[in-house]
């Protein structure tokens, strides 16, 4: 039996296997490409359920890579914000690739086996970003995961190919700028571990270079996680990618880059230096400019896939303005980085079961707009149903996630004293509900193919997607409301959720001690 | 006033020459229609960041800035001169994923002629509204 502190290293190498894995059985039997990769991400989601339960209860993990002292080596470091967001990572790439079997056969024939090659690399690259404790491995796996991005997005050819050139040239001016951080870091302090360098900063925070290292770090972290107003990538990229791609695009990618600027501004320049400058009040601001912006945008579409997409402009925002509030709130619940990394969860689920069932519209009759759904409700029951309960929980409606995520948001923005802040996030549920109710109404309320008054009672023919396809939209959908149900009896009780709990007290913010 | 040249601008040029092959690079990604033109702007913009980064390396004389140490040699004997492998390999680095993501993005610009018979960015805009 290997000891728990190899799992994250294991993580890594596993699935890197399984991707050249894939090419060779690929060349015998197409149909080993999906076995290896379901099984292959199957088993990496028990193992970081393992990382989870072992970082939370005895401590973190702490590996040196082929045994050098961590300045010198290569070092990996799982504390529970990782392996939060490992478990996160691997539960919608799991579901995502049980989608793919069907949805790939039918969209991509002949690319079968190279689409799942490229898909484990693009699992490696994302744990990879989450389980590093180097800065420069961090940029190399970001890199890893956004070139297997790239050509995961143009798989489907026409306008596609245009939408990932338009991402890699912004994703590269992004990690150009983010390895010039590094650079940066490493000319005044001679150092890329990451502990490391939270320990020699200190007395630096007052130098340019640093404070010029940090504004690359947020400015090329903010391209890849599409903040506005540097989206521009998004919109376009998530509309023509394949379905479980942007649901992963959408719900991982994004939110893998959001991660890392977590990371490198808690971890490495610590809460001290983000006191010194006002640069997480200027990203409060950022981020409500976008929920706003994204919330109006997603009104003007047609295109389903693209109101998505804009839609995740506007949730991109709210994370981040919870990220920008976690200074300032001190409360037990909200306090520090709680509201941002319930969100991450909650957005995963929300926009994963979103643009999967947009997928399914597109699996079953090609229909990309809005207008073209009508009387699908009776149609395809289950995947509208799951679309619903989607719909209300970025809605925001009772027992939701996202009705969670809102009302602590909520919560940490009176905390902080900006009611600005609050009337942005009640418009933008107002907008929201504007544009996903459109959707609903028509999935529901118009009969199909404008027939007579009478047709209306005919019972329809239900004509689902396959099993198959449908079981991730149902596990997603009813996610959105069971998890928000946990969250919501959670934690009052307990104090806050321990992983929460616990990611606060590793950053010294917000308020950790538990209730007893 | 020579002074000031001899030793912000001509002590450290190496420096000056990665800022200038960096901002040129980032001005063709930008302002180039042609999309082969955005891509030699962007191996213009990784190779300025490498020369910055190789700079770097250099241990010996300190112009100006505070360069990283030698790890593996504490004393560096009489004579000899060494430059720390650190920056050099992470660069090597570097280089593999830039070679990389010019590989991939050169394939996407013969797929987007394939499909487009142009390279030209506001051309295909074009080309895009008619679709």
């Amino acid at each position: 039996m290997i000891g728990i502190e190899h799992l994250p290293v294991l993580l890594i190498v596993l699935s890197l296997l399984a991707a050249f894995t894939i090419f060779v059985a690929g060349w015998f039997d197409k149909k080993f490409s999906w076995a290896i990769s379901f099984i292959t991400i199957l088993v990496q989601l028990v193992m970081s359920i393992f990382i989870l339960n072992h970082v939370l209860f005895t401590g973190k993990i702490d590996y040196w890579l082929s045994g050098w002292r961590p300045p010198w080596g290569i070092q990996v470091v799982v504390d529970t914000l990782n392996a939060y967001v490992l478990v996160v990572l691997l539960f919608l790439a799991l579901l995502s690739v049980m989608y793919s079997k069907r949805n790939i056969q039918h969209e991509l024939p002949e690319k079968v086996i190279t689409y799942y090659a490229v898909y484990q690399l693009l699992v490696t690259g994302l744990c990879g970003v989450t389980i590093t404790g180097d800065i420069f491995n961090m940029y190399v796996f970001v890199e890893i995961f956004s070139l297997a991005a790239y050509a995961l997005i143009a798989s489907r050819g026409g306008i596609a190919l245009k939408a990932s050139f338009v991402y890699l040239v912004m994703g590269s001016i992004g990690a150009c700028l983010f390895v010039l951080g590094i650079g940066f870091l490493y000319s005044v302090t001679g150092s890329l571990n990451m502990a490391d360098l939270a320990a020699i900063l200190p007395p630096l925070y007052g130098n340019k270079m640093v404070q010029a290292a940090f504004a690359l770090f947020v400015v090329g972290l903010s391209i890849k996680m599409a903040l506005f107003p540097l989206h521009t990538w998004l919109p376009d990229a998530h509309s023509f990618a394949p379905a479980e791609i942007s649901a992963m695009l959408s719900g991982i990618i994004i939110e893998v880059s959001t991660y890392a600027l977590i990371r490198l501004s808690f971890s490495v320049f610590t809460v001290n230096f983000l006191k010194l400058l006002p640069i997480y009040d200027l990203l409060a601001w950022i981020a409500a400019i976008a929920i706003i912006y994204g919330s109006v945008m997603a009104i003007a579409q047609l295109n389903l896939k693209r109101m998505l997409a804009y839609s995740s402009v506007s949730q991109m925002g709210y994370i981040m303005l919870a990220v920008g509030l976690s200074l300032s709130t001190k409360h037990l619940l909200w306090g520090g980085l709680t509201p941002a990394l319930m969100h991450i969860l909650n957005h995963a689920l929300m926009k994963g079961c979103l643009f999967m069932v947009a997928g399914a519209f597109i699996y079953k009759a090609d229909l990309w707009n809005i207008t073209d759904l009508r009387g699908l409700g009776r149609k395809m029951p289950w995947t509208c149903g799951a679309f619903t309960m989607a719909a209300i929980s970025m809605i925001g409606v009772p027992p939701s996630v996202g009705f969670v995520s809102k009302i602590y948001l909520i919560f940490a923005v009176v905390e902080a004293g900006n009611f600005l802040f609050m009337a942005v996030i009640l418009l933008s549920t107002l907008l929201n509900l504007v544009y996903f109710w459109r959707v609903i109404e028509t999935l529901y309320m118009k009969v199909g193919e404008a027939g007579p008054h009478h047709e209306y009672e005919k019972p329809v023919k239900t004509d689902e997607i396959p099993l198959l396809m449908l079981i991730p939209i149902l596990i997603l959908g009813s996610l959105c409301i069971v998890m928000g149900i946990i969250w919501l009896t959670e934690i009052p009780i307990i104090g806050a959720v321990p992983i929460m709990d616990s990611v606060n007290k590793l950053f010294e913010i917000g308020r950790y001690t538990v209730v007893p | 006033m020579m002074e000031w040249l001899t030793q912000e601008i001509l002590a450290k040029y190496n420096y000056w020459i990665a800022v200038i092959i960096i901002l040129i690079g980032f001005y063709a990604m930008i302002a180039k229609d042609n999309l082969i033109k955005k891509l030699i702007g962007l191996s213009l913009f990784q190779t300025g960041i490498f020369l910055y980064f190789i700079s770097l390396g250099d241990v010996g004389v300190g112009w100006g800035l505070r360069s990283g140490t030698t790890y593996i040699i504490e004393a560096i004997p009489e004579g000899y001169i060494y430059i720390n492998p650190l920056p050099t390999a992470l660069i090597l680095t570097a280089i593999v994923v830039s070679v990389s993501t010019l590989a991939v993005s050169l394939g996407l610009v013969i797929r987007i002629y394939e499909e487009y018979e142009t390279i030209e960015e506001s051309e295909i805009i074009e080309k895009e509204r008619v679709l």
